[in-house]
């Protein structure tokens, strides 16, 4: 504990200012505000129906306690009940009627005990669902979502990667005409959002024959101005010596490209290639709208469908929106330092 | 044990890196080969375009293009998706999208969800952005202060950022439900369990919160980078004063950061107009049409509704990049402006 607030309170200054009340509040109820519902939402991941359907609901996933007791066909759950007596006794329940619970104690069945209620608290212990996390695998196409949005991911990062880098190349390392016409339209494009263009675009998208096809999520996505903007930022800084004394020594232009020009962008690369995995993870509108077939959903079109079909199974829901935050959150725990600079500094997102 | 053995061969790890990049080199030593070939034939400089083609070939197909045919989409009527199965309209969309009996009443318009979309869109920007800029800027202040572990807590603001919308979505769904965490904490106050997103104003309310939760990181981080670029010794300078911090924050820190502000001011409106994803998923646009905005109001026109119209979604969609073109060259005018003025300083 006194570390906790060793950490807490551990500044530089000397004295307190008001200025400082407010800095802790801030910094503290930020914590609650911004960790807290991610935390509700990964303890409620693991709770059984029954407790996700309580109220008021409890921080972690407790289970009431059930028995086998001879002569009843299911396990039934158990109670501590307060006897009239005054004392306490741990009793199964059989059945409600109104206020009125039929008890029967699992040592000696064959006595039907009647107790009000009130008198009785659930016999409860703490225990995780993994069913929850297991079940979406089995039953439903979960898995089939997973691999589609990891496919997605994956390839479009790559080629991401790969074409804006060759484009990145040739805009900052050639004088050719048209060059200043080639930046400056897709300077201009940094600003169309993907909602302005959708109509057209499906319109294009059927064109080509790339409805129902992961092919038709990816392809739009890697032309990114944005990654063509940030590498063409970090290759004008290579020295063009680099490359002229490569060329002395008989390279080709594309051995250039990929001996010189992209083990130097190493950084560069390495941003976009976060950026663009988190993109492509998150992405939501176009998936939902090219498609239609549910073997292809990725997972976060697959989420919300489901979200929308299954209200009430409320337990898979969750574990799935656990499971499609975990990438996202890995790259962040890891990387959060050099996402943070990269943003700061491109002011990209 | 003996003190480490110093040994001058490299570590293990690059034996598994060589493995993995074994095969990209061969595809790349493969691709040489007609490369080399080619610019035999055309020289240094026309490599360029071997380079630029397959950006530039997906770029003109998938931004260039559709940029283009929404202008012919938008004077074509019909639900057929291929432009020859179209018919041509000429500007009727746009009449359909202007006729109003009132401007003042959406309910009065032919596209009359349209007309909702659009004032719930500028209901939206005006308080999410106004939120957000206050939020941001006081987060950013507030890191920019001399705390220990600064990393951690800019690692708290910024967490949100990077979910998805559908999960971002999905949590606050689940915390505002009837038996959620929101009404929990609220029953000791004496309050009755309330279903948040079924209330017209409070589902606006969340809309805003929620957006603001997910995106204020990423707004406070850029401003936070341009408090730290004001030179210390102005701060110093005015603490040799003793000025207290409310005239430091006027005189000082405004001014100075006033061109990351404006930066964040006109970004947060760009994406506060194409809001959709997050409050899509937390509300589906109700109750009724209350939290429906400007794309929502394109996707279900365009694609999901049973009177699907690709033209008008398009003109609509047109009508919206024009707003944000204005927006664009604003920001692009006002940032010149202020570099102009920094070089004279």
């Amino acid at each position: 504990m006194s570390a906790v607030s060793a950490f807490l309170l551990r500044r530089r200054g000397r004295g307190w200012h008001w200025t400082d009340v407010v800095t802790w509040i801030w910094l503290i109820s930020g914590v609650f505000l911004m960790f807290g519902p991610a935390v509700w939402l990964v303890f409620s991941s693991f709770k059984t129906p029954a407790a996700l359907a309580e109220f008021p609901p409890s921080f972690l996933p407790y289970v009431t306690e059930q028995a086998v007791v001879p002569g009843y066909d299911k396990p039934l759950p158990l109670y501590n009940v307060a006897m009239p007596d005054g004392s306490t006794r741990v009793l199964a329940e059989v059945r409600r009627i109104g206020i009125i619970g039929q008890m029967v104690d699992p040592k000696q069945p064959g006595e039907i005990v009647k107790a009000n209620i009130k008198d009785r608290t659930p016999v409860r212990q703490v225990e995780f669902a993994r069913g929850n996390y297991t079940e979406p695998f089995q039953r439903f196409d979960f898995f089939l979502f997973l691999r589609n949005s990891v496919f997605v991911t994956v390839v479009a990062t790559a080629i991401t990667l790969l074409v804006n880098s060759m484009a990145a190349f040739a805009l900052s390392k050639y004088q050719f005409p048209g060059r200043t016409a080639v930046m400056l339209m897709i300077l201009a494009t940094l600003m169309v959002p993907l909602s302005v263009i959708v109509v057209p675009l499906y319109s294009v998208i059927g064109t080509l024959n790339l409805f129902d096809s992961l092919w038709g999520v990816i392809l739009p996505t890697v032309a990114t101005p944005t990654g063509v903007f940030l590498l063409r930022q970090y290759m004008l800084t290579i020295p063009d010596e680099l490359l002229d004394a490569a060329r002395m020594d008989k390279a080709s232009e594309w051995q250039i490209y990929w001996r010189i020009i992209l083990p130097l962008s190493a950084p560069a690369l390495a941003v976009l290639a976060i950026f663009s995995v988190v993109w492509r993870w998150n992405d939501f509108l176009w998936p939902l709208i090219v498609l239609s077939r549910k073997e292809l959903y990725t997972l976060q079109v697959g989420l919300n469908v489901y979200a929308g079909e299954l209200n009430v199974q409320w337990h898979y829901i969750l574990a799935m929106t656990v499971v499609s935050m975990i990438p996202v959150v890995l790259i962040f725990v890891f990387l959060q330092r050099f996402i943070t600079t990269g943003i700061a500094g491109s002011g990209l997102k | 044990m003996t003190a480490k053995t110093v040994s001058s061969e490299p570590p293990v790890k690059t034996g598994l890196r060589q493995a993995l990049l074994a095969p990209v080199r061969l595809v790349m030593g493969l691709v040489d080969i007609p490369m080399r070939g080619w610019q035999k034939l055309t020289g240094l400089n026309g490599m360029a375009g071997v380079f630029l083609a397959p950006n530039m070939l997906i770029f003109t197909v998938f931004v260039l293009l559709p940029l283009v045919i929404n202008f012919i989409y938008s004077t074509t009527s019909g639900s057929a998706i291929f432009l020859q199965n179209r018919t041509y309209v000429g500007a009727d969309q746009y009449r359909i999208l202007f006729d109003c009996g009132s401007y003042l009443d959406p309910s009065t318009c032919a596209a009359d969800t349209f007309w909702a979309a659009v004032r719930n869109t500028a209901v939206f920007v005006v308080f999410q952005v106004t939120v957000m800029l206050i939020a941001a800027l006081a987060t950013a202040l507030i890191l920019n202060r001399e705390l220990s572990n600064r990393g951690f807590w800019r690692a708290v603001f910024f967490f949100p950022v990077l979910l998805s919308p559908v999960v971002v979505g999905l949590i606050w769904k689940w915390i505002l439900q009837r038996e959620g965490l929101l009404n929990y904490a609220l029953s000791p106050f004496g309050f009755e369990p309330f279903s948040w997103l079924s209330d017209r104003f409070w589902a606006f309310f969340f809309a805003v919160f929620v957006s603001v939760w997910a995106h204020m990181g990423f707004y406070a981080l850029i401003l936070l980078a341009g408090l730290q670029a004001i030179p210390r010794d102005l701060y110093e300078a005015a603490a040799m004063d003793s000025a207290r911090p409310i005239r430091i924050f006027r005189r000082i820190t405004l001014p100075l950061l006033m061109p990351n502000l404006i930066v964040v001011l006109v970004l947060a409106l760009i994406r506060a107009v194409q809001i959709f994803d997050e409050v899509f998923v937390l509300t589906g646009g109700g109750p009724g049409t209350s939290t429906m905005y400007i794309t929502q109001y394109i996707y279900e026109t365009g694609f999901a509704s049973s009177l699907r119209n690709p033209g008008l979604a398009s003109a609509a969609s047109i009508l919206m990049g024009i707003v944000l073109v204005i927006l664009t060259l604003v920001q692009l005018g006002v940032s010149n402006r202020n570099e102009k003025k920094g070089a004279r300083h």
